[in-house]
């Protein structure tokens, strides 16, 4: 069974459409790039995995749950599915250590101790270890992208969405995300990424999911996609992406 | 328990509480409208950068906010009668009444608070604008006048009225010096017929009605200026 | 200006005019501490009341803020002193009028408190809307309940953000305590025209109450400074970021 599965899934704004029937899957250890133009539901796409964003109609299975489903527990789903945002969203009043400890001690139910090994381990790996007593604040853009990383993979993620985790970041940055990104690939875990970092989808992806106006428009392994875009909508948008 | 309650007193009453609302109303026009020239005044002189221009309004506006509304009603219900005595020359003048001192104590009292909202409103319009005024040749006075204050108080509309609400709440306060608005006949009428309990509820109700009313159309009007993300 | 009628003996009471600025002073800090402690403990209840999406949570918060703020303080203190002893039930209403101690004191408690509740309301709630909603998606994302994310989150964030203007609260709640004066609260306002009336040195006597009430602010606001300076978050709120 895939680890995250779509199917007919739709969601509304009001009368406005966000989501149109998008069914899709993603198998264990897969790595799986979103793109397409911005407002074409891809961001809203990954969130409805975690439930962060509730749909209308259609059905999600993560890990065996049906997040749709009213009695899923999701904090428990949540706590098993790391997530990296566009803004960080680290929490500036705690220091990063602090914000790596918060849901393992409050969620898994870890020990402090237990917890801020596993916390100062994690930095060590994203290069940040010096940095544990710092405030979010005082980080760069790309510091706090690696530490809000490290965050979601404190809690031993069976898999991760990241949600644009490049594009508030200054260029010279972007790298030093991606790496962490790549690193994390070729170990085998499952990733879920909207992103336009078109070097990134080429390197690890297994599938590119292209989406517009709130429709799967592509769904195709990373060579098809990159060879021969089927649709018109695709080819213009790769034009414009990769042309600059 | 209500079988106790008369509220026959309320309508007696009604054309007399009228007068006092009418008194409310007035009170509440012309010290808005007094506090906002005033306190557009004062903010721009707090803005200036020249020191004996800024700091005198500085210390206005922070005394007078540092100070109870009911302090403030005493001093100028003390202070307007011995003004007037000394500018018209005329030991014996007759004040000119609780009304108007209570006006010129709201107006003054008012402009320090509305001051620190038109200050907030014209520093919240991008310095950007101001550049791009002087770049076109305009001279200091016609780029407050031509392209900051408009900015600035169209921001600031609904504000500008939530004060005014909460200045017409205020002015029930000129109860202490006596003045007869619409709390003060309420509370007349309470001691005269012996009805506290119709009478403070029924002013309550109107109150609230009025500003409930008021500020729901603020926020309307709110939400027209700047539409919710 | 002559403050040497300040040392004479006063009209009634044996103390001198000082005493009785003194007393007044002192009412007016323990109406306005006390009534803090109701509107910051109920102000905070109904602010993060009013945050939630649950009904039965926001809507009763919602219209306790909306009928509080729009009725004038003056009627609230009207109405505790004088209609609330009446319209409770009867063993309570004589109570209130008769065996109570210091009625007056009680009924402008409760009237600035329950009325400035409804301000720190809305501030408290301002404060917590203005985080942006991405950080809570952040919370929850790691598998955080809602009341976890409150706890954690919003409230130690939401409280830092509202120190600005519930200071601004706390200042107002001082200038209103002279509000008690009008159901005979003899605080510091009110002495200060009393002894106007006793001694006709109104200038001198008003001056230094409107002294005493700035020294009042300025002491919070140097207070509230400290508090901020303490709880602030490195690289963000107030350190020019």
């Amino acid at each position: 069974m895939a680890m995250i599965e779509f199917k007919n899934v739709s969601k509304w704004y009001g009368s406005f459409q966000v989501l149109k029937d998008c069914t899709t899957q993603v198998e264990k250890g897969e790595v799986i790039v979103v793109c397409g133009p911005s407002g074409s539901g891809k961001s809203t796409l990954i969130k409805c995995v975690n439930g962060l964003e509730p749909f209308q109609s259609g059905s999600l299975i993560v890990n065996g749950q049906s997040v749709g489903d009213k009695a899923t527990n999701l904090p428990q789903l949540r706590a098993k599915i790391g997530m990296v945002f566009q803004n960080f969203e680290l929490f500036p009043h705690m220091n990063v250590t602090a914000n790596l400890n918060l849901a393992q001690v409050k969620v898994l139910g870890r020990g402090v101790e237990e917890a801020t090994a596993k916390s100062h381990a994690l930095l060590r790996r994203v290069g940040l270890i010096d940095h544990a007593q710092k405030f979010p604040g005082q980080l760069s853009g790309g510091q706090q992208q690696r530490v809000s990383i490290a965050r979601a993979l404190a809690m031993d993620p069976i898999a991760m969405l990241f949600d644009e985790p490049t594009s508030a970041l200054d260029p010279e940055m972007i790298n030093e995300v991606l790496d962490v990104m790549v690193e994390l690939a070729q170990e085998g875990m499952t990733m879920m990424c909207v992103t336009h970092e078109m070097g990134f989808a080429r390197k690890v992806a297994h599938r590119v999911i292209f989406m517009d106006r709130g429709e799967i428009v592509e769904d195709a392994t990373k060579n098809d996609f990159f060879g021969t875009p089927r649709s018109e909508r695709a080819q213009q948008f790769l034009s414009k992406i990769l042309h600059h | 328990m209500f079988s106790a309650f008369d509220f026959d007193v309320i309508q007696r009453a009604l054309p007399y509480l009228w007068q006092g609302m009418t008194t409310t109303l007035w009170l509440t026009l012309l010290a808005m409208v007094g506090g906002i020239v005033l306190g557009t005044l004062l903010a721009l002189m707090r803005l200036s950068s020249i020191k004996i221009i800024s700091v005198p309004a500085g210390i206005y506006v922070n005394l007078l906010r540092a100070t109870p509304l009911i302090l403030v009603i005493f001093w100028f219900y003390f202070l307007v009668p011995i003004a007037v005595k000394h500018i018209s020359g005329d030991s014996y003048a007759q004040g000119i009444g609780p009304f108007y001192s209570a006006l010129i104590a709201f107006t003054l009292f008012e402009a320090a608070y509305y001051c620190e909202i038109i200050r907030a409103g014209i520093q919240s319009v991008p310095a950007g604008q101001v550049n791009a005024g002087y770049a076109l040749g305009l001279t200091y006075q016609q780029t407050t006048r031509l392209v900051v204050l408009p900015q600035a108080f169209r921001n600031m509309v609904p504000i500008l009225l939530t004060q005014g609400i909460i200045l017409f709440q205020d002015t029930s306060l000129v109860y202490v010096v006596g003045l007869t608005d619409f709390m003060g006949a309420a509370s007349k009428v309470a001691q005269r017929d012996g009805r506290l309990v119709e009478m403070y509820l029924f002013a309550a109700l109107i109150y609230f009605i009025l500003c409930f009313l008021a500020s729901y159309v603020v926020r309307r009007l709110q939400l027209r200026i700047t539409p919710p993300r | 200006m002559d403050f040497g009628f300040l040392t004479q003996p006063a009209f009634s009471g044996g103390g001198t005019y000082l005493d009785w600025v003194i007393s007044g002073v002192k009412w007016t800090l323990l109406v306005s501490l006390c009534a803090w402690v109701i509107a910051f403990t109920i102000g905070s209840v109904l602010g993060v009341m009013r945050t939630t999406r649950v009904a039965w949570l926001y809507g009763p918060a919602t219209a306790y803020v909306e009928l509080f703020r729009n009725i004038p303080l003056l009627v609230h203190m009207f109405i505790w002193y004088f209609v609330v002893p009446e319209i409770v039930p009867n063993t309570l209403g004589t109570w209130m009028k008769q065996g109570m101690p210091m009625p007056e004191f009680w009924s402008a408690v409760l009237a600035l408190g329950f009325y400035t509740a409804s301000r720190v309301a809305e501030q408290v709630r301002s404060g917590i809307q203005s985080i942006p909603r991405g950080q809570t998606h952040a919370a929850l994302a790691t598998g955080l309940t809602m009341p976890q994310v409150y706890r954690h989150l919003l409230l130690p964030m939401g409280y830092r953000i509202v120190i600005p203007p519930l200071t601004s609260e706390f200042l107002t709640i001082f200038k209103n305590s002279s509000v008690a004066l009008t159901i005979g609260v003899l605080e510091l306002t009110a002495q200060a025209r009393t002894i106007s009336e006793y001694t006709f040195r109104t200038f001198e006597i008003f001056t230094l109450a409107t002294v005493v009430y700035v020294l009042i602010t300025m002491a919070v606001v140097v207070v509230m400074q400290l508090l901020e300076r303490r709880v602030q978050v490195p690289g963000y709120i107030g350190t020019g970021k």
